[in-house]
């Protein structure tokens, strides 16, 4: 038997909703294994990072690596996977953008931890123990992975060939990209595995819009019985259709929830959260600054609405408190 | 950039004399320039606008190969226009040229040479690292309907469109007021020659009236305007007078039928000193000559039971017409010229000069009005106790000069109380008049003179702002009399002077609705309120909206002849355009990727000129080159990046801003 391409999956920084994206391909699952050689799967198979360092540098022909890269463990397992794989896919939002993980950029790594291991109302910690990098134990040294300073999104540790939005990735996304590798299909690399205009255009809802949208004040899904079939925006509802790339047919609209933009921006933009703040508040509809300051008090979350899966690729990257600029 | 050339740029920094040399080391900036990426050729030159430097340009271009031009010098407000044509004349796209400002941003704000020298380089840096970027452009040409809408019949909108008709031009004159004529109809005469006002500006107005080429819509507004250059669709509204204006022959004869016996209602032309009835013409002159009815005091309009006697007196002629409504015309115009005036300040705003509550206390325009033959009193001057006075006192700046209302001059005041208190010294020489001012201003021809005049007739001018005007008497003298409290600022102490009757010089201020008629005709207005105009110096009578025209008091304070002189250049702006047949757009417009567009339509509401459409048939937004003006507002708020605009794409810009930031 010819020797079937090889093919890895692995996370890094994510909630795991990437690995269930794979499974989610269903009955089509079995034609990829069919297909395919998995030579790395930690999360489905039994595989140690000892079975990659043995494979020949190149020798996987794609590697679909999930979630953002926040620790020295994540950020060596990227370097050892880029080397063994001549492509690499970003895998959903936090491979592609930075995702959830990444608004952990708008604290220093000291006020995580002190957070998480002495503040956090839930927690039994009398001694305020933190993990130790390393640790003697009956002679034995255990070590732990260094947390870094700042969440990175795939491509700013290590090259990216495709990226593979959402979150996680539709199967349909996934089953297309997996196609297109498999037969040779794919696009020149650096591209964004998904349409490249915005939502909207295969949103439903898009009939519905208003010519003047004129946002007096904005509603989060819950404080609002919400119209199913128009448009959110035209509800007051913060959907990010506009200033998200298409590709997921509408599943959260289509679902009554409106885009909250985890498909990231279209090859055009630099900054999703600013495009969509900016357009936002040119729609205002009033021009008092008390009443425009009333409106924007309905988005409680400013940075977790505007960069919720893209923090990590904003311009601004992070809030300048880093260690050494005296803002910890 | 890819199947492009090598950039090679060309890279020239002026001295502008020393406005730019004597701050910034000029001949440093050309050697920063010239290690930097793709700069082929750097030079300093003493003026690079000068035909030599326009020249050097051209040269360069042709002797080392350049297809880039960057110029450090002043605004490109000023020279933009000038380097592109010297960067097409050496045969390259004049859109390759980038400009830089070095002297309004740099070395006519700075103080330190060294420091400024540096953000020249910082400057030049982004220059020379945005410009491998940009592209060749073409310049867009839109014709020019060859009709004028000129808006306001005060003595501006009357000469602009009577220098327009008479040149040929079809004008259509809107005036909101019953009659066209404005406030220089209300003066009796004009300063400082003191001709009769009505006697220059009636026939004026009568040739508006008879010009073919004119159509004049009075009691008439503008409420709509959509278009661009060259194209404006115009709405005009015609308010209902009740009488029909093609009927009408001015024969008056329904204002004596008319059931009120006496005029009993306020009469506004003359500053409600008179009264008129509710069939009236706003004066004898009123031009169109044509009656109308106020519908607030029309027995008939008001309750529906009238004898109607105002009919009966029309009889055959049928004018009256008791059922009119509003009616609208629209119309094409390429150019607006707007004229619409000021209003004068309420006086009532400064409490302590005793406006409406002592009865002998009048404006300089009601003043005007009674002096005039034709006014109210027929030329007396009378209190409103119905006495003459024997002492008149002006107060100067009303509402002008003054931190708590107006700070602006309102540049006549003070030659127009002089006036006043000339005419009341001719029509009773035994008047004692006193002008209270704080400088007088009386620039321009024969002003001084006039104000010598003055002084040789007695009047009497006391410097220093008025504190306030009483009538609380503390000799026998000031008994029943209106006091004026002042420092004499000659003389050195607070003087207490009584009055028969006080003039208040009120100042100019903006019409009311000056800022509805902004955004109208798509204008700026300056703080105070007037309309702004492009260049304070160069374009005074140009807005920020190709087409658009101001003349006259709607753009600050101004006199009668400087007023019909913005008036003539108004026209003449206009007809530059008209005689061209057409204007160039510059090609900064903004454009959409048809694939791109999402059709999320957030881009619609925003554009300030109305040039995106939605197309129904794409589902997709589309921007008219035409009509837009380049200002970025939907660039900027595209959310998924589908609207670019020339000359500002986001290589140009980021590249710029790296450029900057890239200088240490």
């Amino acid at each position: 038997m010819p020797d079937k391409p090889k093919v890895g999956f692995y996370w890094c920084a994510s909630c795991g909703g990437c690995e269930e994206a794979i499974v989610d391909l269903a009955e089509d699952i079995l034609g990829v294994l069919d297909a395919v050689d998995i030579v790395f799967w930690p999360c489905a198979m039994d595989f140690k990072k000892s079975d990659v360092v043995a494979l020949p540098d190149g020798s996987i022909a794609a590697t679909f690596l999930n979630g953002a890269i926040r620790s020295s463990e994540q950020e060596e397992m990227a370097r050892l996977i880029r080397r063994k794989s001549r492509r690499l896919f970003a895998f959903g939002s936090c491979a592609h953008l930075g995702g959830i993980p990444s608004l952990a950029n708008l604290f220093s790594r000291e006020q995580l931890l002190r957070y998480i291991y002495e503040d956090a109302p839930t927690l039994v910690n009398e001694r305020k123990n933190r993990p130790q990098l390393e640790y003697e134990d009956e002679g034995h040294t255990l070590s732990l992975p260094e947390l870094r300073h700042v969440v990175r999104s795939l491509d700013q540790v290590v090259a990216v060939d495709y990226y593979l939005p959402g979150c996680p990735p539709t199967p349909k996304l996934a089953k297309a990209a997996l196609t297109a590798l498999l037969e040779g299909q794919l696009p020149p690399p650096g591209a964004v595995l998904a349409p490249d205009v915005a939502l909207c255009n295969e949103c439903p809802r898009k009939e519905t819009k208003p010519t003047t949208l004129a946002f007096t004040e904005f509603v989060r899904p819950q404080q609002k019985l919400l119209d199913p079939k128009l448009c959110f925006l035209a509800q007051g509802l913060v959907c990010f259709g506009p200033a998200t790339r298409s590709g997921c047919e509408a599943v959260c609209p289509q679902g009554g929830m409106p885009c909250s933009g985890c498909f990231g921006p279209t090859s055009r933009v630099k900054d999703q959260g600013a495009k969509m703040l900016s357009s936002l508040c040119s729609n205002i509809s009033s021009k008092e600054v008390s009443e425009i300051n009333r409106a924007l008090a309905g988005i409680p979350d400013s940075v977790g609405t505007l960069y919720r899966y893209g923090l990590a690729k904003c311009l601004l990257r992070r809030k300048v408190n880093l260690p050494g600029t005296g803002k910890d | 950039m890819k199947d492009e050339p090598e950039i090679r740029i060309g890279f020239y920094v002026c001295h502008c004399g020393t406005n730019i040399a004597a701050m910034i080391d000029c001949q440093a900036v050309a050697r920063y320039a010239a290690q930097l990426p793709f700069v082929a050729v750097s030079r300093d030159y003493k003026y690079m606008c000068s035909d030599p430097g326009q020249e050097l340009i051209q040269r360069d271009i042709k002797e080392h190969a350049l297809n880039r031009i960057v110029v450090a010098s002043c605004s490109p407000l000023l020279h933009e226009h000038t380097f592109r044509n010297a960067t097409e004349k050496g045969g390259l796209n004049p859109y390759f040229f980038h400009m830089v400002n070095l002297r309004e941003h740099n070395s006519w704000v700075h103080s330190d040479g060294s420091k400024a020298t540096a953000k020249a380089f910082a400057q030049i840096r982004a220059a020379i690292a945005r410009v491998p970027h940009h592209k060749a452009l073409e310049v867009l040409q839109v014709p020019i309907h060859p009709d004028v809408l000129v808006v306001g019949g005060g003595i501006a909108g009357i000469h602009a469109a009577l220098t327009l008709a008479n040149a040929g031009k079809k004008v259509y004159l809107v005036e909101r007021e019953p009659t066209i004529g404005g406030h220089m109809a209300k003066f009796d005469k004009t300063f400082p020659t003191l001709d009769c006002a009505a006697c220059i500006l009636t026939p004026k107005m009568s040739q508006v009236k008879s010009h073919p080429k004119i159509t004049l819509w009075s009691f008439s507004e503008v409420v709509k305007l959509d278009g661009y250059v060259g194209n404006y669709q115009i709405t005009v509204k015609h308010k209902p007078r009740y009488v029909n204006e093609d009927l009408c022959v001015g024969c008056l004869e329904c204002i004596p039928a008319c059931v009120f016996k006496t005029p009993k209602f306020p009469d506004e032309f003359n500053q409600n000193l008179g009264k008129r009835k509710p069939v009236y013409i706003p004066f004898p002159q009123a031009t169109p000559q044509v009656v109308l009815i106020d519908p607030e005091v029309c027995l008939n309009l008001k309750t529906g039971k009238c004898k109607q006697t105002c009919v009966e007196a029309c009889g055959d002629r049928q004018a009256i017409d008791f059922d009119q409504r509003e009616t609208f015309d629209d119309i094409k115009v390429g150019n607006v010229i707007v004229a619409t005036g000021f209003k004068t300040f309420d006086a009532h705003r400064i409490p302590q000069y005793g406006y409406g509550a002592f009865p002998n206390v009048f404006t300089s325009l009601e003043v005007e009005r009674m002096i005039n033959t034709s006014g109210p009193t027929s030329g007396a001057i009378v209190g409103r106790d119905g006495k003459h006075p024997d002492t008149v006192g002006f107060i100067l700046c009303v509402g002008s000069r003054d931190e708590k209302t107006n700070k602006w001059c309102s540049r006549t005041c003070c030659m127009h109380s002089m006036k006043l208190a000339q005419l009341i010294k001719e029509h009773c020489p035994r008047t004692e008049v006193y002008i209270f001012y704080m400088d007088i201003r009386a620039p321009g021809k024969g002003a001084e003179e006039f104000y010598d005049k003055s002084l040789r007739m007695g009047i009497r001018f006391i410097r220093g702002r008025v504190a306030e005007v009483t009538d609380w008497a503390v000799t026998p003298e000031e008994e029943g009399r209106l006091v004026v409290r002042c420092e004499d600022t000659m003389a050195g102490f607070v003087r207490r002077i009584p009055f028969d009757m006080i003039v208040l010089a009120i100042g100019k201020e903006p019409q009311a609705d000056a800022q509805d008629v902004r955004r109208l005709f798509n204008m700026s207005c300056g703080t105070e309120g007037f309309f702004l105009e492009r260049h304070p110096k160069l374009a005074p009578v140009s807005t920020f909206t190709d087409g658009i025209f101001i003349a006259g008091a709607c753009q600050g304070p101004k006199d009668i002849p400087d007023t019909v002189a913005q008036a003539g250049a108004a026209a003449a702006e206009a007809m530059v355009l008209i005689d061209q047949g057409h204007i160039e757009i510059e090609p900064n417009t903004a454009h959409i990727s048809e694939v791109d567009c999402s059709g999320c339509k957030s881009c619609l509401p925003l554009c300030p000129y109305t040039a995106i459409a939605f197309i129904e048939t794409t589902k997709k937004a589309s921007i008219n080159a035409a009509l837009c003006k380049g200002c970025g507002t939907c660039v900027a708020a595209c959310p998924s990046g589908s609207i670019t605009q020339n000359l500002f794409e986001d290589d140009e810009i980021f590249s710029e801003i790296a450029g900057v930031l890239a200088y240490e």
